[in-house]
């Protein structure tokens, strides 16, 4: 099946001419590299519980770079309201000028597109690019990295604290058969400096499609970066990514990802506390319903000592959802002193809902603080009965109780107005989902 | 206002009321009184209709309605109220979004109009001088880490806010020192009206002197053994439970 990646490379390659040779480079190495691991299978401990047989079957297209309808409206929802941004807007994975509002950044940061980037400076890119997420061993990223041609290019200056917001909004439509697209965006943080950045994958319609998506961001020595996923796809749409976070010493890297759409959802997150002092917290948020598959995997790799790294995990499942956490935290032999903690916490709405949840230490220094939980539970009846006897029908009282579960991710969001779109998010959701209300 | 003839009603398949006659009227306080175990709370639970609470026989009508058919929620809008023994602490839902979702859940199905923000904190402000209750409270998510006496507070200010027919207070003066009792006893009197009736389930006859029923009932092993006036509180607190004649054959009518 591999077939239909290999002959659109070849036409990919054909078409992308005056590509720098490193980068040809790295493309076809990639693709080799995929041709040799191929998708993987329920076989592998890796993707046990993730069967991607659907995806390897269907015969993506590479999306035409400008086939895009995007409508002033449609793109208002994709946008979020009140946040102070520059929007750097993808459709189908391709930049597209027209849609975003590029605002100047201070201090000589620059956000913009991979694409641009790569005609304009490609030898900014060459020493980051594709070096922190390789495609040793994921098929995905080796495919991302093979069909590698545009994305976000964040740059942000040594001692810069950008004031703005960037939002990389990734939209997808699929009108005319199932097409796929691999952003890769590249974040590169000086140190001390400090940015936020969003990003959001939305679907337009119920269309089947292929997001598979590669993030790399280099934290420089005390940079203070938040980076914040918000997973919205069409919930017939595949989406693969890997996030791949490098932090410096006394760096501090916060991520929230906020996994919602798509029927198939695999999303890595794999942090290196690579300098003494580093910090991470990661929070997640994971929701599914009918039929949706969503995996949500960490790697901390704990390799310098006094690092901190703090999970917060919680997944709410309903319908015949599925779900799959998997934390794993690494603590190298240097790595004296680390603080590492991880909780996941599950909520199953339906008795067909699944999760599977596993934690993985694997600790090789001896001086460590280290802890994980994870927990799996359903709606407090008694809080139920509670809600309902002060005059709350139930399906109120099942929404109301299932988001203070999640507002405990989305209340720790320091950008307000993002807080307020997770919220709004989450309670249209669970004001869709919830049983008919009653007529009153 | 509220009508129950012969109850009986199981939890996990154990019957624990084994046929409760009761009658209460409009205006009326009536105590009910009985050692652990005697089917107190299961009696206030039934009527505020938690489910795993089975009723095998019986029935009890509210204002002439059949009061079993009703989900809790429709009981609740109906003007029936039931203040919890244990407080459920309800993480990441404030107070104030509750109560105020809960009022209006209430008002539209009476056919008021839904208060705004604006109006509702208004009205809790005045409600939480009833029971001296701290402001900061409402900003707090639902009893979460409230002492046993701000959670026994927070039950009567929702109980003024919501202004019920028919209270039922679940062993509201457990776990409250004496001047927690008297504040939630002030709370309660200041709430008596000729239309309104409430039922006081309590171990203790130390509530009853703050707040004085017009009957007492006495439970023992799920049937109300004994009812009477105010008198029988202090004569149980005298003598003890064991005083009271058990079974249902010396069974004593019903008072009115």
């Amino acid at each position: 099946m591999s077939m239909v990646y290999f002959s659109q490379f070849e036409r990919f390659e054909r078409a992308a001419a005056g590509t720098p040779r490193w980068l040809q480079a790295l493309r076809r190495s990639a693709i080799r590299r995929f041709g040799e691991l191929g998708f993987p299978t329920t076989r592998q401990e890796e993707w046990r519980h993730t069967n991607v047989a659907p995806l390897a079957k269907a015969a993506f297209q590479l999306a035409e770079p400008h086939a895009n309808g995007l409508t002033a409206r449609a793109l208002a929802g994709c946008l979020i309201a009140e946040l102070e941004c520059c929007n750097l807007v993808f459709v189908n994975g391709r930049f597209s000028a027209g849609h975003s509002c590029l605002c100047a950044l201070s201090g000589g940061a620059r956000a913009g597109s991979l694409a641009a980037a790569l005609q304009s400076d490609p030898g900014a890119l060459e020493e980051h690019l594709a070096r922190y997420a390789p495609s040793g061993e994921n098929p995905f990223t080796a495919l991302n990295t093979a069909f590698l041609a545009d994305g976000a290019y964040v740059f942000i200056p040594d001692g810069v604290v950008l004031d703005q917001v960037v939002h990389l909004v990734y939209i997808s439509t699929a009108p005319d058969g199932a097409v796929m697209s691999h952003p890769h965006n590249l974040i590169v943080a000086g140190r001390r400096s400090q940015a936020s950045i969003v990003e959001s994958y939305v679907g337009l319609r119920d269309d089947v499609y292929f997001t598979n998506a590669v993030t790399e961001i280099v934290a420089g020595e005390g940079a203070v970066i938040e980076h914040t996923k918000l997973q919205r796809e069409s919930e017939r749409a595949y989406h693969i990514a890997t996030i791949q976070a490098a932090a410096g010493a006394r760096a501090r890297l916060t991520s929230y990802a906020v996994l919602l759409g798509g029927g198939l959802t695999r999303n890595e997150l794999r942090v290196l506390l690579e300098g003494e002092g580093g910090e991470c917290r990661l929070d997640g948020l994971y929701l599914a319903k009918g039929t949706q598959h969503m995996d949500t995997r960490t790697t901390v790799d704990h390799a310098a000592p006094h690092a901190a790294s703090r999970q917060l995990y919680k997944g709410i499942l309903d319908g015949r959802s599925s779900g799959v956490f998997h934390g794993r935290i690494v603590v190298r032999p240097d790595a004296q002193q680390t603080d590492a903690r991880q909780t996941n916490r599950n909520l199953l709405l339906s008795d067909d809902a699944v999760i599977d949840s596993k934690p993985q230490l694997e600790i090789r220094a001896d001086d460590v603080r280290c802890t994980h939980g994870a927990a799996i539970g359903r709606l407090d009846e008694e809080a139920l009965f509670y809600l309902r006897s002060r005059g709350l029908d139930e399906a109120a009282a099942r929404n109301l109780l299932t988001y203070a579960f999640a507002s405990e991710i989305s209340s720790a969001m320091k950008l307000k107005p993002l807080q307020c779109q997770v919220d709004l998010l989450l309670l249209n959701r669970l004001a869709r989902d919830g049983r008919p209300k009653e007529a009153e | 206002m509220l009508k129950i003839k012969d109850l009986h009603a199981e939890v996990e398949g154990v019957e624990i009321l084994h046929g409760i006659d009761l009658e209460v009227n409009a205006g009326e306080v009536h105590a009910i009184m009985g050692p652990n175990g005697s089917g107190k709370s299961t009696l206030a639970k039934v009527l505020a209709g938690r489910e795993g609470y089975r009723v095998t026989a019986g029935a009890v009508l509210f204002e002439g309605r059949n009061l079993l058919d009703m989900p809790p929620e429709e009981r609740a809008r109906e003007g029936i109220f039931l203040g919890f023994q244990y407080p459920v602490e309800i993480p990441g839902v404030s107070n104030m979004y509750f109560l105020k979702t809960a009022l209006n859940a209430i008002r539209r199905h009476r056919g008021l109009d839904e208060l705004d923000a604006i109006d509702f904190l208004a009205l809790a402000r005045q409600k939480m001088k009833l029971v001296e209750m701290d402001e900061n409270l409402l900003n707090r998510a639902v009893n979460e880490g409230f002492s046993g006496g701000e959670k026994k507070r927070s039950e009567i200010f929702q109980m003024a806010v919501l202004e019920p027919k028919l209270a039922i207070l679940d062993e509201t003066d457990s776990g409250l020192d004496i001047d927690a009792l008297k504040i939630v006893a002030q709370g309660v009197n200041a709430m008596r009206r000729p239309d309104r009736a409430m039922i006081l389930v309590t171990h203790y006859q130390r509530l009853l002197n703050y707040i004085v029923p017009d009957v007492v009932h006495v439970l023992l092993d799920g049937r109300i053994v004994k009812s009477g006036g105010k008198e029988l509180a202090l004569e149980l607190e005298e003598k003890g439970y064991g005083w009271v004649p058990n079974g249902a054959e010396k069974r004593q009518p019903v008072a009115r």
